[in-house]
């Protein structure tokens, strides 16, 4: 019987000819990934050493990523603790790619991983974050966990259990209108599936679009894949995947790569064309209450928030530049930038975004996670509405849980900074 | 086995910024995170502060309860004032949290129950006293009862790591 392309890359990762959905797995991991929850992973690998007689080192400091950026620089003295102990754990185990709050290499996480050549196809990568699906755009099966699993990770080098998933093959093809972006498909996407209807399964993209999608836009795909409950987003690799990794990420070594088979069984197919979508609003507060722009247009907006793992990338700030260059966000609104990595926020300064942005009355602060999660920067007042290009509008999520956020693409972004209420990029403002 | 009353009755898509707000991720051990569980619904935590809701108690959800984050301190918050949640699903990583760090949890597809109801878990069942009805519970897979019946996640590692130690 056929496999799908996760089937088959849980196969070649255990040494399998076939594996079925349902089997039960213990998978060697590729890459592990932590942020500032490294410090509770410190806490609970310790536990699971503490009377063994072991002494507690992790099974491979090169296979280990810690990369600050939730609370960046720190907000707290408790938070600038954490960070502390976490950097002399790292220096004590031999931790390599370890990025801490630097210009030079720091950034969110699920862009630094991609960035520096972390991910490949094939991998097994775990991350104690929900947006570790994002990975799966470069063909690894990639998927969040607690911080207890992975300090087992840490311990045994492996990760128990893992229940082989079912697959949702999702068919896009036709070329996106102008306007719309791969946070338009995903929105629209998970509006289709609802926030549980991927729950314990696997997203796997297809289709002319994709095919056509950068790696950025199929970043996007991945990281959202989780706000349908899915385990994980993957985009079985080709052309793209190769250009990307030999000449943004500089990886030089083989690529394994391989595909679905022809006769994988999926639990759905899924079809969907692109040429139709417009951009999409998700509304407060939950993800899958997503709505074609035309019926929320008009909705007053405080404040416009522009960054995150989702929509923080190169192509996202040049949007929104393009947008706001020489113009002025409205006299009512604050917006706030907030790049996905150092690499991007230099790059957008060298192409001038940075200035356009910031001439126009943007904040752009450093790269992190703190206002998509209302944890440091961007909290909401009681009563007031954001309009941001990041992931998740769950009551609460910025800060408040008062206020309200709704979700869209970068260019419904910027459109709506310039007018101060939800508006189409389409259409002149 | 387990009886209680249902102390907070919830409905769909409970994600883990409801459980345990984002603000607070700072604070890590399980010791210290039970202050924060639900800390946007004021009167529930100052109910639980103040330890007005027993040990035992139940908080009964719908579909897809822990939704979001990965955040251990979702489920971690909860174990600490020892509170069995009975959801009708529960979103993936929270689910594993649970199992984990050795929160109780149940999957009941089924379940109907108010505020102030008498459940009983038993005979794998969970039996509502108060109206009289009772349903089913979903097992879970015996890989995953392991680490419930070893005490959670980490007992379970260590005693794996002593194993292939020795072997």
């Amino acid at each position: 019987m056929g496999m799908t392309y996760i089937q088959k890359l849980l196969a070649r990762a255990c040494k399998r000819d076939e594996v079925l959905v349902g089997d039960i797995l213990e998978l060697p991991v590729h890459l592990a990934m932590s942020h500032e929850n490294a410090a509770l992973v410190i806490n609970q690998f310790q536990e699971i050493f503490r009377d063994t007689g072991q002494e507690a080192r992790v099974w491979d400091p090169d296979r280990i990523a810690i990369i600050f950026d939730h609370r960046v620089p720190a907000e707290s003295s408790k938070t600038a603790t954490n960070h502390k102990k976490t950097r002399e754990f790292v220096a004590a185990q031999g931790i390599g790619k370890f990025h801490d709050i630097r210009g030079d290499v720091g950034g969110i996480c699920h862009q630094i991983l991609p960035e520096n050549g972390y991910v490949r196809p094939g991998q097994v990568l775990l991350g104690t974050d929900s947006h570790t699906t994002t990975h799966g755009a470069l063909g690894a099966f990639a998927f969040g966990i607690g911080a207890t699993e992975m300090a087992a990770v840490w311990a045994l080098g492996s990760i128990l259990n893992v229940e082989v998933p079912g697959t949702i093959k999702v068919v896009v093809n036709g070329e996106l209108p102008p306007a719309v972006y791969a946070k338009d498909l995903i929105l629209h996407l998970v509006g289709l599936l609802s926030a549980e209807g991927a729950n314990f399964r696997v997203i796997e993209f297809h289709g002319d679009t994709i095919r056509d999608l950068s790696t950025s836009g199929r970043l996007v795909l991945c990281d959202m894949s989780v706000e349908a409950g899915a385990t994980a987003g993957v985009v079985p690799p080709d052309e793209e995947t190769c250009r990307y990794l030999r000449d943004e990420a500089g990886v030089a070594d083989e690529l394994d790569l391989f595909a679905a088979d022809p006769d994988a069984v999926y639990d759905r197919v899924v079809e969907i064309d692109a040429s139709q979508l417009e951009p999409q609003i998700a509304c407060p507060h939950t993800v899958d209450n997503v709505k074609p722009i035309a019926e929320v247009k008009g909705k007053k907006i405080n404040q416009i928030v522009v960054g995150s793992c989702t929509n923080g990338r190169l192509d996202d700030l040049e949007v929104a530049a393009g947008i706001l260059k020489g113009k002025r966000v409205t006299a009512d609104m604050r917006m706030i930038v907030f790049p996905a990595s150092w690499r991007i926020y230099r790059d957008a300064l060298r192409l001038g975004y940075g200035s356009d942005l910031i001439e126009a009355g943007a904040v752009v602060c450093n790269p992190g996670c703190g206002p998509c999660l209302g944890i440091h920067q961007g909290a909401l007042g009681d009563g007031e509405t954001a309009l941001a290009t990041t992931n998740r509008n769950f009551k609460g999520r910025m800060g408040n849980p008062g206020a309200e956020v709704f979700l869209c693409s970068a260019a419904v972004a910027a459109a709506s900074a310039l007018t101060g209420v939800i508006s189409d990029p389409r259409e002149e403002n | 086995m387990a009886q209680g009353k249902v102390a907070l009755k919830l409905g769909n898509d409970i994600s883990t910024d409801i459980i345990y707000p984002g603000r607070f991720m700072a604070t890590v051990l399980p010791t210290e995170t039970p202050e924060y569980a639900f800390a946007d619904d004021g009167e529930f935590n100052q109910r639980l502060i103040s330890k007005q809701v027993p040990p035992g108690s139940f908080i009964v959800a719908g579909d897809n309860f822990g939704c979001g984050s990965s955040r251990e301190q979702a489920a971690s918050c909860i174990k600490g004032y020892g509170l069995t949640v009975v959801a009708r699903n529960f979103a993936r990583i929270f689910l594993q949290n649970s199992i984990n760090v050795g929160l109780q949890m149940i999957i009941c597809p089924d379940i109907e129950a108010g505020e102030g109801d008498e459940l009983e878990v038993r005979e794998g069942k969970v039996w509502n006293l108060t109206s009289g009805n009772f349903y089913a519970i979903e097992a879970l897979p015996q890989a995953r009862q392991a680490i419930i019946d070893a005490g959670g996640l980490i007992p379970y590692a260590r005693r794996l790591l002593q194993e292939r130690a020795v072997g």
